[in-house]
């Protein structure tokens, strides 16, 4: 605001002591810090999450349907994580020292050391070369403004895979490693011997019990990868350049435009509490003592 | 039985491990991991380049160059005239292509420099006291470009021998500050326990459930404009280091739960013993192996934040070398798929990335000597 008045001054223009005022009493200038915070957070319960001086809007217009695609890639990459780490976690426990058990761990350890953006901007040059297929964006060129069809459809699936493989490899490559770890842990113990000198068959020691347990750090873990994945979700975004809220926040916090970046982060932060949460029901549901707690 | 394994000679060995200091039996076993030794090995070798950056880089980072504007990287050879030969390179031609007037490089077959060991080149000045001339590897005469130039014709291998100095140590020093705080939160909380144990955990619940990236991307950017490099250094690893301590906190926290009902401290408590002695003396000692092995798992995360946040233009910015920042040219598909060296840096964060975890991984698995 004082930089607002300086600028004004210096271009000779007459500045409007009145107007200054109004403006300071519209965005609270002239009250301290935390009041400022109280009327913003307040406003937030009545969906008024203020006004972008960036780009002149109110956030809630500019988020709208940015906010879903930025839910839509971090819970698949989510469940791509989940479902992919499981299985490999499984496959890797269950068959440890074997040639996939291996190239699993080193895909797992890549998937840790390499960085999202990274991992974004290779897959893209290596499609771009290898495809001759430009895939910046979720939808080609044709398809941005155009309604809902069918072909807008298969053309986000085309451009989507790529975004969640890039969010999901990361936390996918910790979930790998608890889960073969605990598995390998139960597989050795007694019960599983006693089990399987009785002659249960191989396939259900596996799945009935030893898994059953060494699923809940899994659960536990996975629950953690959330905040990971909505962060990785921001910065691909901003790589690949898609319509998620990764964009819109890099140019906020370039511009110090406070109220469009304070409502990003907040809502980024509400969905990692949701998200947790989710995973936390799931861990009672699998195991009965953190019901009891 | 202690006196059988004394007289049998066979056992000499076991004895010794059995007398074995606890560091020591965590050096035994951490040797067995070849992945982690190998890992450890090639950290030291970074770090040191890191240190005596000006005298390893072939070149001064920051000398422009026209002549060799993104000038490919250069090939070493060892054969000429179908004889095994020393090392040398071609010196570079420039043209330009007649249609795109894109600037190509031919190599000057005519034009033979050999890469030698210790040459004169750039003055420098190591740690801003020693002076010299002196590097590591080089040409004498001819360029040396073997990660090739960048847009401004700087020698890229240069750049991120310098960018070493910064992006490794920026981990370390952003782990020292979250040791410091959370080993402080942590022993607090689990100590005493009771309503400062609620009020401390609920801030650490509140503060990871912020994701990280945003957070760390809003609060880079609050930073004033007109910081010099050095602070905007420190504040950067401050600021990685914010989430950092949430980590390393639980760790002693829950670690102090289990400890402050052992035998040992309970007797030293009833020997009278102060209460910082009991902390200090005899409970801090006892964790110091897992609060190493978070350590080294948490100092990759704030490589890869630190590059991150240097790549999106909101951490250090240049003239300050960090690998992050030297990514930041590599930030689009067109200049990767054209001058695909500058995506160089990259590897050595992988490449640090994967060390620490290898090491961690090795001293995790070692840390706890005792078990079989």
């Amino acid at each position: 605001m004082t930089t607002y008045e300086v600028v004004l001054r210096q271009s000779g223009e007459e500045v409007d002591l009145a107007r200054l005022e109004l403006l300071r009493a519209r965005y609270g200038l002239d009250k301290p810090v935390y009041m400022r915070f109280f009327m913003w957070f307040g406003n937030l319960f009545k969906g008024d999450f203020g006004y972008s001086m960036l780009y002149e809007k109110p956030v809630r217009q500019l988020l709208g349907a940015r906010l879903w695609y930025t839910v839509l890639i971090s819970s698949l990459a989510t469940a791509f994580a989940w479902v992919v780490g499981f299985l490999i976690g499984v496959y890797s426990g269950t068959h440890q020292y074997s040639i996939g058990d291996y190239a699993f761990t080193v895909v797992g350890y890549l998937g840790v050391s390499i960085p999202n953006f990274l991992l974004a901007l290779v897959l893209m040059w290596f499609v771009f070369r290898y495809f001759g297929l430009e895939i910046g964006g979720l939808f080609s060129p044709e398809y941005v403004n155009a309604p809902w069809s069918w072909g807008k459809f298969l053309n986000l699936l085309q451009h989507l895979w790529i975004p969640i493989i890039v969010t999901g490899t990361d936390s996918m490559a910790g979930l790998i490693r608890v889960l073969r770890g605990n598995l390998l842990d139960e597989i050795n113990k007694p019960y599983v011997t006693a089990a399987r000198a009785r002659g249960v068959p191989e396939d259900k020691i596996y799945w009935k019990y030893p898994l059953r347990i060494a699923m809940i750090p899994f659960l536990s873990t996975a629950g953690w990868t959330i905040p990971g994945i909505i962060s990785g979700a921001v910065v691909t975004g901003i790589v690949l350049n898609l319509p998620t809220v990764g964009t819109l926040l890099l140019d906020a916090l370039r511009a110090q435009d406070m109220y469009l970046a304070g409502t990003i982060i907040l809502i980024l932060s509400v969905f990692t509490v949701i998200g947790t949460f989710v995973s936390d029901i799931l861990l009672a549901w699998a195991d009965p003592r953190a019901r009891l707690e | 039985m202690l006196k059988n394994r004394k007289r049998n000679p066979l056992n000499e060995k076991s004895e010794e491990l059995y007398r074995a200091s606890e560091a020591k039996l965590v050096w035994i076993r951490f040797k067995k991991n070849k992945l982690a030794v190998t890992g450890m090995i090639i950290l030291i070798i970074l770090y040191i380049t890191g240190m005596f950056c000006e005298f390893f880089a072939p070149y001064n980072p920051n000398k422009l160059n026209a002549a060799y504007v993104y000038a490919p990287p250069q090939k070493i050879k060892f054969i000429r005239d179908g004889k095994l030969v020393k090392p040398y390179v071609y010196g570079y031609e420039m043209g330009r292509d007649p249609v795109t007037l894109e600037r190509i490089y031919t190599e000057d077959t005519e034009k033979v420099y050999p890469v030698k060991l210790l040459v004169r080149g750039d003055p420098y000045k190591l740690w801003g006291i020693w002076e010299s001339n002196l590097h590591f590897l080089g040409t004498e005469g001819g360029t040396f470009f073997i990660f090739g130039a960048d847009r401004m014709g700087r020698d890229v291998l240069s750049r991120i021998i310098y960018g070493a100095r910064i992006s490794t140590t920026i981990g370390l020093v952003g782990v020292f500050i979250s040791l410091v705080v959370g080993t402080i939160l942590g022993g607090i909380s689990g100590y005493y326990g009771g309503a400062v144990d609620f009020t401390i955990q609920r801030v650490i619940e509140v503060i990871r459930s912020i994701p990280t990236i945003p957070l760390w991307m809003a609060l880079a950017a609050a930073l004033p404009r007109y910081m010099s490099q050095i602070q905007r250094y420190f504040a950067i690893t401050v600021i990685l280091s914010l989430v950092g301590w949430t980590d390393l906190s639980r760790v002693v926290r829950s670690r102090f739960i289990t400890l402050k009902n052992e035998d040992f401290v309970i007797a030293a408590r009833l020997a009278g013993a102060r209460e910082s002695r009991v902390i200090f003396k005899h409970m801090l000692p006892s964790l110091t192996s897992h609060m190493i092995v978070s350590i080294t798992l948490s100092i990759p995360g704030m490589i890869l934040g630190e590059t991150g946040l240097s790549f999106l233009g909101l951490g250090l910015q240049s003239p300050t070398i960090s690998w992050g920042v030297l990514l930041q040219e590599a930030q689009n598909i067109r200049t990767v798929a054209m001058h695909s060296w500058l995506i160089l840096p990259a590897l050595f964060v992988i490449i640090t990335v994967l060390c620490f975890n290898f090491v961690g991984d090795g001293l995790r698995d070692a840390a706890d000597p005792y078990k079989i």
